[in-house]
């Protein structure tokens, strides 16, 4: 299945764990209903780890980072983000959402608006950043994405792979100190996939703590300080990169990893 | 043939390129395409045709007939007989020329002839940093076509040299303005609301502007409580208002009559009628009904047990009624429950009715752009921390109301046709108060099509340029490219 080969060389000098811990889960549960989608989730991640969540489908990724954001809400448990505990306190949720940037599987930029809106329209009204400065740093993260030269067009004329690092870089320019990734390559074409994940490779390699969902095995070994593996809305195994392709230990782990990988 | 064919080929001389047959161009190709491109189109083709020929023959006759100049219908009927012969039909729309300040302006009174259609005027420059903003070539045609036609307009009116002298140096001010930036004009749209008011029912200025400044007076609360959070400011910028309007007005208003008293003829409701009536309405109407719907269509789709079931309650009440039975409860049975004494202006009364009801279908078309929305537009908000006001306002909004934008003209083009309903409450619609009246003399006893065709003409030229301007909205708002 998806492995996009990584060719590149990564610097690895700025890609340092610190002992601040960024996101704080313990003992969180979380429920659709009568479904219990989540069970008892604990996991600490320090500021600058790259962290990929690996699993079938349905296992409950998509809603673990979503609950980091409050995308969704958790029933029972905590979440602390940068110190900041996610309650109903709709304070704390939306100054947990200005720090921590989420990039989706679709994209959704926003397509009434041209790129250079997209990107300064939340350090404007959320920030509430000068206009000419918003344009600068939009400016600066067009650059970083390798795509100035789309800056006025609209959403709707841009490649998947475009469109997803302009959504990377709506996300940067709120100078989030933590990214979320929920399978952002899932809906591109192979070459597009590797633009995108040069870039996020990029931002690893200046230190961003990134959690990220992807089927990407290359990435995760190239990058990752540490893989998790969930299933059915545990967390069956976590390990760092290399022993857990080559030596994983849970019998679900080692399924899953044999499709994938198609061994 | 060869036992094997050979994969290989290469062409040795290239093909000029030659003219298409003639079926496939031009006249005949147009014809075989869209009238005769199978059995059913070339039947319905004929039978449309037929349909065509049988209506020009029946009615052109009468068109081509019409009498222009006449004092009355029987002297319509005896020039046609005299032109045409015995047993000829002929249009007579003498009665629109003679009658034609009526069918306008209803019992307004002549000598003020010019404030409705100042009014009018205005509104379009009031309306130019909101419709036309995006195109200046657009802005100019539209509003050069304005400023022209009032200035033809205004000395048939009975206005003097000097006035229009203003006007026109006015007007021309205006286009300057308007060419020079795109919201140059904002600020008359900000006032025309109380201009237009004061134009049309006169009276001291000092009613229309202390109404107007609730506004500000709304917005001044607003700033002043927002720190304390987003319900209690909100209460706030809407009590603040109310209360002056309600008990506030009536206490200062004398005081500045008394000191700085300016006012012009004061016109009555009852004298409204014709056009100025369904335009007065029609456009009230448009203008509140645009926000309340929309805040209706938010509040339906609340997470708010409360503000759902009420949003939902008065959109399913109000759509479940006739629009005659509101207009009814308006006239007759507002009475009985205000405080006797207090003067409830018809016209008023009659607007907040047509307003709501175009409100709640308002709210139903955009909570069906709401709903056409990803999921993942919410999201994306969200999840760049914008809070449930500027997300609405600056993602979703924008999106939902482009694509709810067919319906919601559709919503106002039936609303200023059903303007002409006011007619039951005893006010002096186009369609059948005007025309009876009219009727009603002993001259114009028996025409009967020429008003009505009229009538329907001129509704027609509203309801189109609003079906066209959506059209262009449209197009001018497509960037999704898909
Ligand atoms: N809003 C919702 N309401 C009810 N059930 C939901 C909702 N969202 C997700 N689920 C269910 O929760 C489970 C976990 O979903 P989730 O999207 O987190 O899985 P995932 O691991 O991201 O899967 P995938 O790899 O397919 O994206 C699934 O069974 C899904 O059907
Ligand atoms: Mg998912």
């Amino acid at each position: 299945m998806a492995e996009t080969q990584i060719e590149r060389q990564i610097d690895r000098s700025h890609m340092t764990v610190s002992d601040e811990v960024a996101i704080q889960i313990t003992a969180m549960n979380k429920w659709f209903g009568t479904f219990h989608v989540l069970r008892d989730i604990n996991l600490t991640v320090n500021r600058g780890e790259r962290i990929v969540i690996a699993g079938p489908s349905g296992s409950g990724k998509s809603t673990l980072i979503r609950c980091i954001n409050r995308l969704e809400e958790h029933q029972s448990g905590q979440i602390i983000v940068d110190g900041t505990e996610l309650t109903s306190d709709l304070k704390n949720i939306d100054k947990v959402r200005s720090e921590v940037g989420m990039v989706f599987q679709h994209f959704n930029l926003f397509p009434h608006l041209t790129i250079m809106e997209n990107l300064t329209l939340a350090p404007i009204w959320v920030r509430k950043v000068p206009k000419k400065e918003a344009d600068e740093v939009a400016m600066y993260y067009l650059e970083k994405v390798k795509i100035p030269e789309q800056a006025l067009k609209y959403p709707g004329q841009l490649s998947g792979g475009q469109q997803q690092r302009v959504a990377i870089a709506r996300s940067l320019c709120m100078k989030p100190r933590i990214m979320l990734f929920d399978e952002p390559t899932s809906a591109l074409d192979p070459e597009m996939i590797k633009e995108v994940l040069d870039t996020m490779i990029e931002l690893a390699e200046e230190g961003m703590t990134m959690i990220c969902v992807t089927h990407e095995m290359g990435f995760a070994q190239a990058v990752a300080n540490r893989v998790i593996f969930m299933d059915q809305g545990q967390i069956v195994e976590q390990n760092e990169p290399y022993e857990f392709f080559n030596n994983p230990q849970s019998e679900r782990t080692k399924l899953f990893l044999s499709q994938i990988l198609g061994h | 043939m060869s036992e094997h064919h050979s994969a290989a080929y290469v062409r040795s001389a290239m093909l000029p390129e030659q003219a298409p047959p003639v079926s496939e161009i031009g006249v005949i190709r147009w014809l075989r395409e869209n009238l005769f491109s199978g059995p059913l189109n070339t039947f319905l083709t004929l039978a449309g045709s037929f349909i065509l020929y049988f209506l020009v023959k029946e009615y052109y006759p009468w068109l081509r007939h019409s009498v222009w100049h006449a004092g009355s219908v029987g002297e319509c009927r005896d020039i046609v007989t005299a032109t045409w012969g015995e047993g000829a039909t002929g249009a007579c729309w003498a009665i629109i020329r003679d009658r034609w300040n009526m069918f306008m302006f209803g019992f307004y009174p002549r000598e003020h002839y010019w404030r409705p259609t100042l009014a009018l005027g205005l509104l379009i420059f009031a309306a130019a940093p909101v419709l036309f903003a995006e195109s200046r070539s657009i802005r100019m045609v539209v509003l050069g076509i304005v400023a022209a036609f009032l200035l033809v307009a205004f000395p048939g009116l009975g206005v003097g040299a000097a006035a229009n002298l203003m006007l026109a140096a006015a007007l021309a001010a205006m286009l300057v303005v308007a060419w020079s930036r795109p919201w140059g004009l904002l600020w008359l749209t900000g006032i025309y609301p109380g201009l237009a008011v004061w134009m049309l029912w006169g009276g001291s200025v000092w009613g229309p502007v202390l109404a107007m400044s609730g506004f500000v007076l709304g917005w001044a609360a607003w700033l002043a409580t927002r720190r304390f959070g987003t319900i209690l400011s909100v209460g706030a910028a809407v009590l603040v208002p109310v209360a002056w309007w309600l008990f506030g007005v009536e206490q200062v208003l004398p005081l500045f009559d008394a000191v700085l008293p300016y006012s012009i003829d004061a016109v009555r409701s009852e004298k409204f009628g014709g056009f100025v009536l369904a335009l007065t309405i029609g456009v009230a109407g448009i203008v509140l009904s645009l926000p309340i719907g929309v805040v209706l269509a938010l509040a339906r789709r609340s997470d708010m047990l409360l503000v759902k079931a009420l949003a939902v309650g008065f959109i399913e009440f109000i759509r479940g009624v006739p629009l005659i039975s509101l207009l009814f409860v308006a006239s007759l049975l507002l009475n009985y429950f205000l405080p006797p004494g207090t003067n409830f202006d018809i016209i008023l009364r009659v607007i907040i009715m047509v307003t709501l009801f175009a409100a709640a279908y308002i709210a139903e078309v955009v909570r069906g752009g709401l709903a056409a929305l990803p999921r993942g537009q919410f999201e994306a908000a969200d999840s760049l921390g914008l809070d449930y006001w500027k997300a609405q306002r600056l993602i979703v909004l924008p999106q939902a109301l482009k694509i709810s934008i067919p319906g919601i003209v559709s919503t106002f083009i039936g609303m200023f046709k059903d303007t002409t309903l006011v007619v039951f409450v005893g006010l002096l619609d186009p369609l059948k108060g005007i025309t009876d009246s009219v009727r009603a003399s002993f001259e114009w006893k028996g025409a009967y099509w020429e008003p009505y065709i009229f009538v329907g003409c001129i509704f027609f030229i509203f309801n189109f340029s609003m079906s066209r301007y959506s059209m262009y909205l449209e197009r001018r708002l497509k960037r999704d490219h898909r």
